[in-house]
């Protein structure tokens, strides 16, 4: 780039010193820029029972967070984590590329996303992946701000998505109250009314089978971390 | 040559004297959903010593750690080995979703090359987190860790409320945490499993008032990790 720069310098004063004579001045060749950074994430539902809502996938600067371990989620995060609508969190946060899931992620089943970003410059950028496993009250698996400036074009980064409650409902696992397939029930709710407003890691869900008389869960319901995993590849 | 190759070696050389001393910024979030950790017990120590042993028989000391939160016998073992350490840097109990922060500095310790991390969860029986003697980080940089739950095999996970002594049946329920339980369970049936070991976590119940258990099912339980400590090294 800088032998470019000091090219095109010496050609403008050549084209000075010819300025008398008959010849136009010369242009010198613009240079190629560069491809614009581009990422394909890849993942993949790894519980027994539990879909995922269509993934939220964004990538962003470094001055905001999806959540905070001890924090309420916010009202977007709430939505998400007990309808799996994560339309409502990809606005809450300013992106420099997002996308959503095409659709559920079924148990053992994975996509992969693609995000473009505006320029070739990921300095001070993070990636962060929120989904719903949807026969639940409100838990999420999630990637919560993973650095990616330092993977290269060509290069991969593996990480895994715990399990964390949003802290937006009580988990009573009933039928009711489980928007997925094995509840059919409610969504979203505005009230919280968990133990504590805030979101944790989540503690597994307890179901029928184990002793939660009101459970519509039964032991296939249950996982254990991780529950997700996504492969980050720097393409371009 | 010769003398660039001579110089190069002496700079190794002198970096190499330094190279375990460190000055860390530690914070532990507790990332489970209702339970407390008591008092923390953050050290750099030698690598000579540990507090525990997965597969082995918890020392006393230990014993005291995890099933009542009583940090002085683990505190006497790491004073008597020149240890760096931090005791209580949440001033009492971590609650559920909290963070504390807190420093070591091992400039003065270059020997203190291992950190652990203990805390007794409550409740339980005799649970407790546990971060065993990782290399201490020393170049500059950010360091997260995940950190699992234990149980120290000392005390049968009868998960009904008592006392936090050695040797005394049930744990103990500070204000803070009895306000989470139940009361009236008849006791798990379960003997001490003599080894320290991964916790298969707790039962529980969705009984209040009766049941097996003084703690919910709903509310108690965790799924490892359980805490995460963020290292931060400016030296």
């Amino acid at each position: 780039m800088k032998h470019l720069i000091l090219l095109a310098s010496l050609l403008a004063l050549v084209a000075c010193d010819n300025s008398s004579s008959s010849r136009g001045p010369v242009t010198p060749p613009s240079p190629v820029p560069p491809p614009n950074a581009s990422f394909d994430i890849s993942a993949v539902n790894l519980t027994t029972a539990q879909p995922l809502s269509p993934l939220a996938v964004l990538i962003h600067d470094d001055s905001m967070q999806a959540f905070i371990i001890g924090q309420p989620a916010s009202a977007g995060l709430e939505q998400l984590a007990e309808s799996g609508n994560n339309s409502d969190l990809l606005a809450e946060l300013d992106s420099s590329a997002e996308a959503s899931g095409s659709a559920v992620l079924s148990p053992g089943t994975g996509e992969t996303i693609t995000l473009e970003l505006p320029s070739d410059s990921t300095s001070g950028l993070q990636l962060t992946i929120v989904a719903m496993l949807v026969n639940t009250n409100d838990a999420i698996t999630a990637v919560n701000g993973l650095n990616i400036a330092s993977i290269g074009v060509g290069e991969s980064m593996v990480i895994y998505g715990a399990s964390y409650d949003s802290g937006t409902e009580a988990n009573t696992e009933t039928a009711a109250t489980i928007p997925g397939p094995a509840g059919g029930g409610e969504g979203f709710n505005a009230s919280r009314d968990d133990v504590s407003d805030q979101v944790t890691g989540h503690g597994g869900v307890v179901t029928s089978d184990d002793g939660l008389s009101t459970s519509v869960l039964s032991h296939q319901h249950r996982w254990d971390n991780p529950v997700a995993r996504f492969i980050v590849t720097r393409t371009q | 040559m010769n003398k660039t190759l001579t110089i190069l070696t002496l700079t190794l050389a002198a970096a190499a004297g330094n190279i375990s001393a460190a000055q860390l910024d530690i914070e532990i979030t507790n990332l489970t959903r209702g339970s407390f950790f008591t008092p923390l017990l953050v050290t750099a120590h030698p690598a000579s010593a540990s507090l525990f042993s997965a597969g082995n028989i918890a020392s006393a000391n230990l014993q005291q750690m995890a099933e009542g939160g009583d940090l002085t016998g683990l505190v006497a073992d790491l004073t008597a080995v020149s240890a760096t350490s931090i005791e209580n840097p949440a001033s009492g109990l971590l609650a559920p979703g909290a963070s504390t922060t807190t420093s070591l500095d091992t400039d003065s310790a270059p020997d203190n090359t291992q950190l652990s991390i203990v805390g007794m969860i409550l409740p339980s029986n005799d649970g407790f987190m546990g971060l065993n003697a990782i290399a201490l980080p020393t170049q500059d940089g950010t360091y997260i860790y995940t950190i699992n739950a234990y149980d120290a095999g000392t005390e049968a996970n009868d998960e009904i409320v008592g006392g936090g002594a050695p040797g005394t049946a049930g744990f103990p329920a500070p204000g803070p945490v009895a306000a989470t339980l139940g009361s009236g369970g008849t006791g798990v049936i379960a003997t001490s499993e003599g080894f320290v070991h991964i916790h298969r976590n707790v039962l529980g119940d969705d009984n209040d008032s009766g049941g097996v258990s003084d703690m919910s099912n709903t509310v108690h339980r965790w799924l490892n990790p359980v805490a995460r400590v963020v290292v931060t090294v400016a030296n």
